[in-house]
């Protein structure tokens, strides 16, 4: 049995990894024997659990807004209703000019990261016990082999997806608010300007370097930022959930606290792209 | 830190919600938000509009009140002072009557009296006579002295 191998490090470490698929050699191959795919492999968990999450948000969010009543509503109408004003005020003072995407794109940002951050809150063994289980029984593999990672966030593959749609669409506002000749500008020709050609000329690379760091620092915030708080508030989980029987009464204030991170992430990372938006699209 | 497929994937997801939530969600919603807020702000408008008739008619009823009541107060001054003068004349009246009555009265009482005086006067003569013939018999005739009678008679 594997439980006797059972050790805290091999806990911790059977918690931090993901179900992984990977192709060797034109079969579709599982976990461990996919230990030297490199980028060429798919975190499935992390892909099942954030797809699904979303889809669940969806579904909820569009059968509220096909049975939307402009009368009086129901309670899961103005739950999603007061979420939408939240987001919508939101978008309304930071993001200053019109779009038809950035308040959907925020909504999704906002309630999506919110889902995923919760299953933080699902108690550590739960799920990956379960599927340990399932495994076992049903495919009969090692439980030890069955990895299971519910929180998506945890998983920087996930946090970076987000920061990198979030990073295009800055480029994409960027070009066509101000055509691709503005956007270069806005990279070469500041901070330091001078009216000297020879010396405007000279301060270009300079110009660029400090732009391009600029540029490229708020997608990696903001995928770090979030995977960072989610990983490391995992990391306490599961390290709570090594101690044995005095689980309980750690658990349940660290995951009170955590109610507060994962809706303050949720949201930062909401505002943070409303704000890189309005940035990208705005003229200087 | 194992970056790999998984993040195209997380992209590609994202995109397809985004689209989704821009196309299917976030429209009706905020749609139905909208038009309640549209109409949440008529409402109020409505109930402003129908205080300010509501104060509007309270104001002209008050008005109307005071004038009633006014027309009502004149209306029962006079109606006083016609039941004054009604019992002013009906007073004046009772008097000239109770005076006529009384005159009646008393020209009665006195043609009554006339009347038993004229009647008692001619007994008196008749008995004056019948006595005075009882007493003096024979002696006198009564064709003969009845200027002395008569005289008699008128003296009582």
């Amino acid at each position: 049995m594997a439980a006797e191998e059972l050790t805290v490090q091999s806990h911790i470490q059977h918690h931090l990894s993901n179900a992984t698929m990977c192709s060797v050699e034109g079969e579709i191959v599982f976990n461990k024997a996919c230990e030297n795919a490199g980028f060429m492999a798919l975190h499935v968990d992390t892909l099942a659990w954030s797809i699904g999450l979303g889809i669940i948000f969806l579904m909820i969010f569009r059968s509220v807004a096909t049975k939307a009543t402009t009368g009086v509503p129901g309670k899961l109408q103005c739950f999603v209703e007061m979420i939408v004003e939240m987001v919508s005020n939101n978008v309304r003072d930071t993001f200053h000019g019109s779009s038809k995407l950035i308040a959907p794109l925020a909504l999704t940002i906002f309630v999506w990261i919110f889902l995923m951050n919760l299953m933080d809150l699902i108690p550590v063994d739960f799920l990956p016990s379960f599927a340990g289980l399932v495994g076992a029984t049903v495919f009969g593999m090692d439980s030890a082999d069955v990895y299971m990672k519910i929180v998506p966030t945890t998983d920087v593959n996930m946090t970076a997806g987000l920061a990198l749609g979030v990073f295009l669409l800055m480029i994409g506002y960027g070009i066509r608010m101000k055509g691709v000749g503005g956007f270069i500008k806005e990279l070469t020709l500041q901070p330091f300007s001078s009216s000297n050609i020879v010396v405007q000329i000279l301060l270009i690379p300079f110009n660029l370097l400090l732009e391009l760091i600029g540029l490229f620092a708020k997608p990696f915030s903001l995928a770090l930022r979030l995977f960072g708080n989610l990983y490391a508030g995992e990391m306490i989980f599961i390290l709570i959930g090594a101690v044995g029987l005095w689980q309980l009464p750690l658990h349940f204030p660290w995951a009170v606290f955590h109610i507060l991170v994962i809706t303050l992430q949720a949201f930062v990372f909401m505002m943070l792209t409303i704000v890189y938006l309005s940035m990208a699209s705005s003229k200087h | 830190m194992n970056l790999n497929m998984t993040l195209f994937g997380e992209l590609i997801a994202f995109i397809v919600f985004v689209l989704f939530c821009m196309k299917f969600v976030w429209p009706p919603l905020n749609n139905a938000i909208e038009a309640r807020q549209k109409r949440i702000a008529d409402g109020l408008a409505a109930g402003e509009r129908a205080e300010k008739d509501l104060q509007l008619a309270q104001a002209k009823i008050a008005d109307e009140l005071k004038e009633a009541k006014a027309q009502a107060a004149e209306i029962i001054a006079q109606a006083k002072k016609r039941a004054e003068q009604t019992i002013e004349e009906g007073k004046q009246r009772g008097e000239v009557e109770r005076e006529a009555i009384i005159a009646a009265g008393h020209a009665e009482i006195t043609a009554e009296r006339n009347r038993l005086r004229e009647e008692l006067r001619k007994q008196v003569a008749v008995l004056a006579v019948a006595g005075a013939s009882k007493i003096i018999e024979r002696e006198i005739d009564s064709n003969a002295h009845s200027d002395i009678v008569e005289k008699l008679v008128a003296e009582l």
